[in-house]
């Protein structure tokens, strides 16, 4: 039910509560916010004790952490682990989620992928278009002035930067 | 099948990928008719999330119509139209049998802390996602619901994410009525998030962002009192002035890893990624709640530390909640506050866009382009 005394109880406020729509119809004094939101039955005591799900077949490589004992029983199956990169996956996958020694080398791993991708691209034939990959369309539809203006500055900064090391050369 | 591919940071494009399959007996193969690109498909998108191969296809918002089945799945069949929450999930384990549907312990073997998330790269467990014309969805049974009649699929789609994550954002915050609650960020999650906190009794709502567009969207929406902190000399003096000097009850990061505002911040967690994420605005939020207060995390972080005052949590006796949300458990309470007009989330697209201009929609919404809040990708068989 909504009060109609929210707003001289509250004060403060330059919306009064009971205007909007809904106002405390989930309201819960029981909501203990040292508690986590969940329907506690202490299953975890009884550790891996659920029937688990039919364990899809493993056809691909899949890394999986060192903080579980298994692969789950559904998991993705796009883009299993390959090339440099997915050498240094499956190093990184030697640490646990606890470590730089994880994470670190998955991005850097990334990132060697990235560049494995436009060789890939170039190998199949596509050049990749990066100012399309890059939305340049929507950035000169809606943000026209501010990328001729970056693209004017870019320009300016090369040639300074060309002038001076001719200079040098001089 | 067109599907988003991802060739790197701030690099994706529309490319033909094989049709998914039923690769398990509790799977389903939907034709999607609707995919957002969610706030958090930017930490992808800018190469934030660790393990996200190239050639992977985002998108965790999804609607459509199921194709096929596998032999065990009973709770939906060929041509219902359904939504599908972000989280996969098994109705099995430990974790879902108390209800944390995004904490699965059946769907991710590449990570413990994170359950599975559909196109949420390998660290998510390295399904690929629904903005594509097809995508596989796990354990069928357990997370997709048929769309309920009276609810069409660009507000169905809202349910699979934004509007469950803002309300779980509102309820962490253990909201008493006549709490103040302030909501750092004014992308969808937080405007949500801040309409949601009234249902739980806030007596006055605070959103905080830099975009004037958004502010001015949340103000109206919310409805609540919104203000830019590129205003305001020192966001969390005023967020102490305005409150008596005594601090929000509650306040929601609904930020997470890309927030603005901080240049050690921006350095460390958003240039040189050496910091699991821009921690702004959780920062802001310790520092504004009150002494005892809750802060709640929705905002994504990366794996990795980020750069929080945690002396100020201790001394100031806070308690921290923060989950990937829980959609299952709530949506048979969201859907039935869509029904009676208490939410109407179908307000936050504010842009409809075709599957192939994949690369110009990530764009618009990560530069915030054409004052997008929004954007919804809808694949060319589903445009009517």
């Amino acid at each position: 039910m909504i009060e109609n005394t929210a707003i001289a109880e509250f004060g403060n406020t330059s919306i009064d509560p009971s205007s909007v729509k809904g106002w405390a119809v989930d309201a819960d004094p029981d909501n203990d916010p040292t508690y986590p939101i969940k329907d506690r039955n202490n299953g975890e005591h009884a550790g891996y004790s659920w029937k688990r799900p039919e364990q899809q077949d493993v056809d691909v490589e899949v890394l999986h952490s060192n903080e579980r004992p298994n692969v789950s029983a559904a998991f993705g199956t796009t883009l299993p682990p390959s090339g440099l990169s997915g050498m240094i996956r499956r190093k990184a996958f030697n640490y646990s989620e606890d470590t730089y020694s994880h994470w670190l080398p998955l991005i850097v791993a990334d990132r060697v992928d990235m560049v494995a991708g436009v060789f890939q691209d170039l190998a199949r034939g596509h050049i990749p278009n990066i100012f399309s990959e890059m939305g340049m369309k929507a950035e000169w539809k809606y943000n026209r002035k501010a990328l001729v203006t970056k693209v004017a500055i870019g320009a300016v900064l090369a040639g300074i930067a060309v002038a001076y090391l001719r200079r040098d050369k001089d | 099948m067109l599907a988003m591919n991802y060739r790197g940071p701030r690099r994706v494009r529309i490319d033909n990928k094989p049709e998914p399959e039923i690769l398990h007996p509790e799977d389903a193969v939907v034709r999607v008719t609707r995919a957002c690109i969610c706030g958090s498909d930017l930490h992808l998108y800018n190469g934030s999330v660790p393990d996200t191969r190239v050639g992977s296809t985002f998108g965790h918002e999804v609607t459509g119509i199921v194709e096929e089945v596998g032999p065990e799945v009973t709770k939906i069949k060929a041509g219902d139209q359904i939504l599908v929450p972000f989280n996969i999930a098994c109705g099995k384990c430990v974790f879902c049998q108390q209800e944390l549907y995004g904490n699965c312990h059946e769907s991710n073997p590449e990570a413990t802390a994170v359950g599975g998330i559909f196109g949420y790269s390998h660290t998510a467990g390295g399904y690929d996602g629904g903005q594509a014309e097809y995508v596989r969805v796990p354990y069928a049974n357990v997370g997709p619901m048929v769309i309920p009649d009276g609810i069409d699929h660009d507000t169905a789609v809202l349910l699979t994410d934004v509007v469950p994550t803002g309300y779980q954002a509102a309820e962490m915050g253990g909201i008493q009525k006549g709490d103040t609650v302030v909501v750092f960020g004014a992308g969808p999650i937080g405007i949500m998030a801040a309409r949601c906190a009234w249902l739980f009794g806030a007596g006055r709502v605070i959103v905080i962002d830099h975009l004037e567009y958004r502010l001015d969207f949340a103000r109206d929406y919310a409805p609540c009192e919104a203000y830019s902190y590129k205003e305001l000399d020192d966001v969390v003096v005023f967020l102490k002035k305005t409150t008596d000097w005594m601090g929000a009850d509650v306040c929601i990061d609904a930020v997470g890893a890309e927030a603005t505002g901080h240049p050690m911040q921006t350095l460390l967690g958003k240039k040189l990624h050496a910091v699991g994420g821009a921690a702004t605005a959780l920062h802001w939020a310790i520092n504004s709640v009150k002494k005892g207060g809750i802060v709640s995390i929705v905002g994504v972080y990366g794996p990795i530390d980020a750069l929080v005052p945690i002396g100020n949590v201790v001394n100031k006796g806070l308690t921290i909640r923060g989950n990937q949300a829980s959609v299952k458990r709530l949506l048979p309470r969201l859907i039935e506050h869509v029904q009676n007009g208490v939410i109407d989330p179908k307000p936050l697209i504010t842009h409809r866009i075709p599957l192939e201009e994949v690369a110009d929609a990530y764009r618009m919404f990560s530069a915030k382009l054409d004052d997008c809040i929004k954007p919804v990708l809808i694949p060319p068989a589903a445009w009517n």
